[in-house]
């Protein structure tokens, strides 16, 4: 009797996530379906697997240059967020002054800030630097780089700062004796403990820079510039809809998320629990 | 003595100095230089005056039906939000603490909306909620209001809204209900299934209490999540039909870069960080006054 319970425990379990999972079903089957098909049975399986229009979809999106885009930008992004924030949060951490305290408070409470309220004058301050100093800010992706390591520079802090608290001063201590400058002993004995955390913000910053659209919509103009979000933006906002190949757009973009998320669950799962606990 | 604190200053500075320039250049300056935009009247055109009118654009927000009617569709919205996504989390929670073999699958399934972004959720549910559901009432020859197309009705279209924003975070939710299930102690479930708890008992008696942490948190995550909702209205709703579901972030974004009010719109943009604000520091008190009454 138990045992009957526990197998339908699991069998309506698994319907309940399938049953979940649904809108994905559509989107996937009905890519493959020509019109009438997709018009007549919208959640039959298709007759034929028919890639024509993942062909056409992937053309109009630019999808290939997109993927490349949003794939520099998050990798570059996240790659300075965690070298310069652990950095600087083991320095406020072990360096105890009021100045530090000042620093890791302006941190945090900027944490408040909605992008909304940053939005317009962000445009202008990068609109000025371009114009008076020459630097590339707008529709660059090493611009939309920069703004992402600044956004991306409060949470960062905040979860090393409190990693860094809990590990002892005495292992650091023992490699100054032994003659290590500041930098040997960051990098050599401090940032491979910081591991944990350092996957925690490699996942939440991977999550928020990979799906972002307002800033990089904001700083991006050009079509090659475009991230997966812009470029199925665009995609949905030029075209009179034809709905089979929109589905077929919509499949090509949460494949890289699906892949990702297959092969990283494991800390997915740890990393969001982490970050949002500690928020 | 002198030339060794020096050495020590220069090593703050290189490790501090490169991400707070870059900080400072992308939060605080754009943050200063905002609060002076609002005080006054521009079109965003470099050429055309900025003209001071002080606080007339904070006055002027109390008569914009436009923008306090987005202020009353974003707090329905969150308040219905808020409810869905916390019951669905907590009882998808339960779920995948129980002891089914396959709870590790069902809990990644039940998370994975959260990783596909909102701009690409909501083109998913526009398909279905509109033409999908009318292609659905044809097929099965009914004519019930509930096949037709969600998004041509302002009520709908609300719905639509909230229903996608649970899709996306309702998994979300979960994995910090989880986190917090995990912690209850095993000896304190037994104990009170020694004691003659059944299972519902155990769960308003027992688990709910201690879950009290879990609560604050889960609320007021989604509370302000909902609040600074954007991506989803745009790509679902687009605001529509006729402004029907503009909420506030998508108000302030018109203001400035459809209608080039500059001036009067980061105004809003102020008054919304005031809000946001006022929610979070409620929520650090109350979490704050909870941690030391455990």
């Amino acid at each position: 009797m138990k045992k009957i319970g526990s197998v339908l425990g699991n069998v309506l379990a698994i319907v309940l996530s399938l049953f979940w999972l649904f809108p994905v079903y559509i989107v996937v089957v009905n890519s493959f379906k020509n019109r009438a098909e997709l018009y007549e049975s919208m959640l039959a399986l298709p007759e034929k697997f028919n890639f024509e229009y993942y062909v056409e979809a992937m053309d109009k999106m630019n999808f290939t240059r997109a993927f490349t885009n949003s794939l520099v930008v998050t990798i570059i992004s996240i790659l300075f967020i965690v070298v310069l924030a652990s950095m600087t949060a083991w320095m406020l951490v072990r360096k105890r002054c009021k100045l530090s305290t000042f620093i890791f408070n302006l941190f945090i409470l900027t944490m408040l800030i909605p992008f909304q309220t940053l939005m317009m004058p962000l445009m202008q301050e990068m609109g000025w630097i371009r114009d008076n100093l020459g630097l590339p800010m707008l529709d660059n992706l090493g611009g939309l780089v920069y703004m992402y390591i600044g956004f991306g520079a409060s949470m960062a802090v905040f979860l090393y700062h409190g990693f860094i608290k809990t590990i002892p001063v005495s292992l650091e201590e023992a490699a100054v004796i032994d003659g290590c400058n500041k930098f040997k002993v960051f990098w050599r004995i401090v940032f491979p403990m910081l591991k944990p955390t350092t996957m925690t913000v490699i996942i939440l910053d991977v999550i928020w820079i990979w799906n972002d659209y307002l800033l990089p919509s904001l700083v991006l103009s050009s079509k090659a510039n475009r991230t997966i979000p812009l470029s199925t933006f665009s995609f949905f906002g030029q075209f009179t809809i034809q709905w089979n190949m929109a589905m077929a757009a919509l499949t090509i973009t949460i494949i890289p998320v699906v892949v990702f998320y297959i092969f990283s669950q494991k800390y997915i799962i740890k990393g969001v629990a982490a970050g949002a606990v500690k928020q | 003595m002198k030339k060794r604190k020096r050495i020590e200053a220069s090593w703050y500075a290189l490790f501090t100095v490169p991400l707070l320039f870059v900080f400072v250049t992308v939060v605080i300056i754009p943050f200063i230089i905002g609060i002076g935009y609002s005080f006054f009247s521009w079109d965003g055109l470099p050429l055309n005056p900025k003209i001071f009118v002080g606080f007339d654009n904070y006055i002027r927000l109390f008569s914009d039906s436009r923008f306090t009617t987005s202020a009353i569709h974003t707090v329905v919205f969150t308040l219905f939000s808020v409810v869905a996504i916390n019951l669905l989390g907590l009882a998808f929670a339960l779920v995948v603490t129980s002891k089914l073999r396959t709870r590790n699958l069902v809990r990644g399934m039940l998370f994975m909306p959260y990783l596909i972004g909102g701009l690409i959720l909501g083109y998913i549910w526009k398909f279905i909620l509109g033409d999908g559901l009318v292609y659905l009432g044809e097929a099965l020859g009914s004519s019930s209001p509930l096949f037709s197309n969600w998004l041509l009705d302002a009520r709908m279209s609300m719905v639509a809204l909230i229903l996608v924003s649970t899709w996306q975070m309702a998994g979300y939710i979960m994995i910090i209900y989880i986190t917090g299930i995990m912690a209850i102690p095993d000896d304190v479930i037994e104990a009170a299934s020694v004691d003659g708890a059944g299972f519902w008992s155990s769960l308003f008696r027992v688990k709910f209490p201690l879950l009290m942490p879990s609560f604050t948190i889960c609320l007021f995550m989604t509370l302000s999540n909902c609040f600074k909702i954007f991506d989803v209205n745009l790509s679902l709703t687009g605001g529509g039909p006729v402004n029907a579901t503009e909420m506030f972030a998508m108000n302030i974004y018109n203001e400035i870069f459809s209608q080039s009010n500059y001036g009067y719109g980061q105004a809003k943009a102020i008054v919304f960080l005031l809000v946001v604000a006022v929610i979070t520091l409620i929520q650090v008190s109350v979490t704050k006054k909870r941690e030391v009454e455990m």
